[in-house]
């Protein structure tokens, strides 16, 4: 940061470049701090729009949509020197080629856990208790009144809850799932702590086959990377018992979409929750015919709250990173 | 000696009919029908099983007149006459406790639903318009909210059990204040004015009939979402659409409707509305203990002219 002469006159202010249009509150908060060039759209950018955003900022603010690659972030220049991501998801940046570069990478950790741990519950509960052929009917005022067998969906009350990822997200899934009486069982790479464990009620299992297995619903709340890639694939997929669910308010690319779309079909699986798809917004068409599935846009952490929240985080990190020190959130390649 | 005569009103599981068949001579009432009884039937007729929709209407009673059971199949029972019933003797049982947990995550689930737009969003995606015209917009989220309960019973309770992990701050209105941690409120309008959520689980009939009018819904106001998995009458539902039309209320969760199975046009069409039918206790688990109770209790009467589970107005009566 250059200063000019005496401390009444003010520095230059960073170039902030924001890829997409961000909540008012934030996008008012970033100009206030900095030199800011705002989407006026809602539109992603182009990889050219891209390209020329990067090469023209010190900090580049992009969200999930943009791809920053390696060719990208060569493209960009000297000039960029952090890439504050407006989202805790960072698969989309490629942070070792940052790294290298030496430019700093920053993520909004954390402020989105309860609310996408809030939509996982929905969509448990959503799925298991059947609500889009409810709906369905309501719609088409085919009601014909209360039935004792009507509809039955099934209890989730005392049953298997797997988790595949317990980080905070999937540690905020357990506390609400224990008090729907659930049982809390996870996969991770690495064992929590005993007193974690003990504080969840949840049961680690090492093996994810053995896991899958015996769960009559299974979350997905681990991030996307190389090792997560299909982690749930059609041969762990046909491990779940046919009574089962799967809900995904983590990352698509977890799950093989085709086999799971096969497997719904031929009802070898009982339903599923995604707010996530493999291919972004370009769904499998076969699942939009499925009666036993609620399929959402991504909304795990799309509250007004939380949005704010993510953007007060992005402005953290660029002023701290402003004032000379390591953005908070910053992510580092071995933390991946 | 032939089976005593027991009147089905609506219908009942594969699982309850073959117990109530072993003991009974089945009479079954289809809906609307109560015409079509023949009044010798009716005179031999000592049992019913009824549900919530139909409960028993007085006129049906008065034709009944060795009625000495009533099995209804759930827990409300706001159907029922039950003046009429008691000063008869006639003993009723309802089903409670076994679907507590059941309706408090139908309504915990409608608030979810309707706040986070899970039915529009569903459609949204469903109609490919997530590729074609983008991200649809934000909605509030359901942490850190102020949720009343009104009608802290059982179910209440249970709904209360469940709001910690979404950090809600708990209040209540019931007709007297409980031995409970959360704030009571006397007044309704009063309560719903501090609201983000209303949920309404207390007994239907004439008591709480429209008690969530217009007064209460403005006071819940734009930003607030009712949810109701009580009795359809318990919200005036006239009300209720009109606040919804004119964005006086955010949204609503809804098992249950005013005159079911009708469900106003004007609420389907609605993209913050979150429409059930009346599945408050509908799984497979609730349903078959619900079935177990109904039958029980008949069990029961047949043996030692008890009961296991008599609705509060019959606790005397035996």
């Amino acid at each position: 940061m250059k200063t000019r002469g005496s401390a009444s006159v003010p520095r230059e202010r960073l170039s902030v470049v924001v890829t997409r249009r961000l909540p008012e509150q934030v996008e008012a908060r970033l100009s206030e701090l900095f030199d800011t060039k705002l989407r006026g759209s809602d539109e992603p950018m182009s990889r050219s729009e891209l390209v020329e955003a990067a090469k023209g900022a010190d900090v580049l603010v992009p969200t999930v949509t943009d791809e920053i690659d390696a060719t990208l972030i060569a493209q960009a220049g000297d000039k960029l020197k952090l890439i504050a991501n407006y989202g805790a998801g960072v698969d989309h940046i490629d942070v070792a080629t940052a790294r290298q570069r030496g430019v700093l990478v920053s993520n909004t950790p954390g402020v989105l856990t309860d609310d996408t741990a809030d939509m996982t519950m929905a969509l448990i509960l959503a799925v298991t208790r059947r609500i889009p052929e409810g709906l369905a009917i309501m719609q088409r005022g085919d009601w014909q009144g209360w039935a004792p067998t009507a509809l039955l969906g099934g209890r989730v009350g005392g049953r298997r809850l797997g988790i595949l990822g317990m980080g905070r997200i999937g540690q905020a899934v357990a506390r609400r799932a224990a008090a729907f009486g659930m049982q809390v069982h996870y996969h991770n790479r690495k064992q929590l702590r005993s007193e974690t464990e003990e504080e969840l009620g949840a049961r680690y299992w090492e093996s994810l086959d053995q896991m899958v297995a015996r769960m009559d619903i299974l979350s997905i709340n681990c991030p996307s990377t190389p090792s997560t890639f299909h982690l749930m694939n059609a041969r762990r997929l046909k491990l779940m018992k046919p009574d089962a669910v799967i809900v995904n308010t983590s990352r698509g690319e977890v799950i093989d979409e085709s086999a799971l779309v096969r497997m719904l079909r031929n009802r070898e699986i009982a339903g599923a929750g995604l707010d996530v798809y493999e291919h972004g917004t370009d769904i499998n068409p076969e699942l939009r015919n499925l009666d036993n599935v609620v399929l959402l846009p991504h909304m795990g952490s799309a509250t007004v709250e939380g949005r704010i929240e993510m953007g007060e985080k992005v402005i953290i990190n660029i002023k701290t990173f402003e004032d000379g020190h390591r953005p908070p959130d910053q992510v580092i390649p071995s933390m991946l | 000696m032939s089976k005593p005569a027991l009147l089905l009103i609506g219908e009942i599981t594969p699982r309850m009919r073959e117990r109530i068949e072993s003991d009974f001579e089945v009479i079954p009432l289809p809906r609307d029908e109560t015409d079509t009884l023949a009044d010798d039937t009716a005179k031999k007729i000592t049992a019913a099983i009824t549900f919530g929709g139909a409960g028993l209407t007085p006129e049906l009673m008065d034709r009944l007149p060795n009625l000495k059971i009533v099995s209804n199949y759930g827990v409300g029972y706001d159907g029922i006459d039950m003046g009429r019933a008691v000063e008869r003797g006639i003993l009723v049982s309802h089903t409670p406790d076994v679907l507590n947990d059941e309706v408090a995550n139908t309504a915990i689930l409608l608030w979810l639903a309707t706040a986070r737009k899970l039915p529009a969003y569903d459609t949204y995606v469903r109609a490919g318009r997530w590729e074609k015209d983008g991200n649809p917009p934000l909605t509030r989220g359901t942490q850190n909210r102020t949720v009343g309960i009104l009608g802290l019973g059982r179910i209440g309770l249970a709904i209360a059990d469940r709001l910690p992990p979404f950090g809600a701050r708990i209040v209540y209105h019931s007709r007297s204040r409980k031995d409970v941690p959360h704030e009571y409120f006397e007044n309704l309008t009063d309560m719903a004015r501090t609201c983000d959520v209303l949920i309404c689980i207390t007994p239907g009939g004439a008591e709480t009939h429209h008690i969530v009018n217009a007064e209460v819904i403005e006071a819940l106001g734009p930003d607030g979402i009712l949810v109701n998995v009580a009795r359809g009458p318990v919200v005036d539902e006239t009300a209720l659409i009109e606040a919804l039309e004119h964005k006086r209320l955010g949204g609503a969760g809804l098992d249950v409707f005013e005159n079911e199975p009708h469900v106003p046009t004007a609420l389907r069409a609605m993209d913050n509305v979150t429409l059930q039918p009346h599945v408050g206790s509908a799984t497979v688990e609730t349903r078959a203990a619900m079935g177990d109770l109904t039958c029980d209790n008949l069990s029961q009467w047949l043996k030692d002219g008890t009961v296991l589970t008599p609705v509060p107005e019959c606790a005397d009566l035996q």
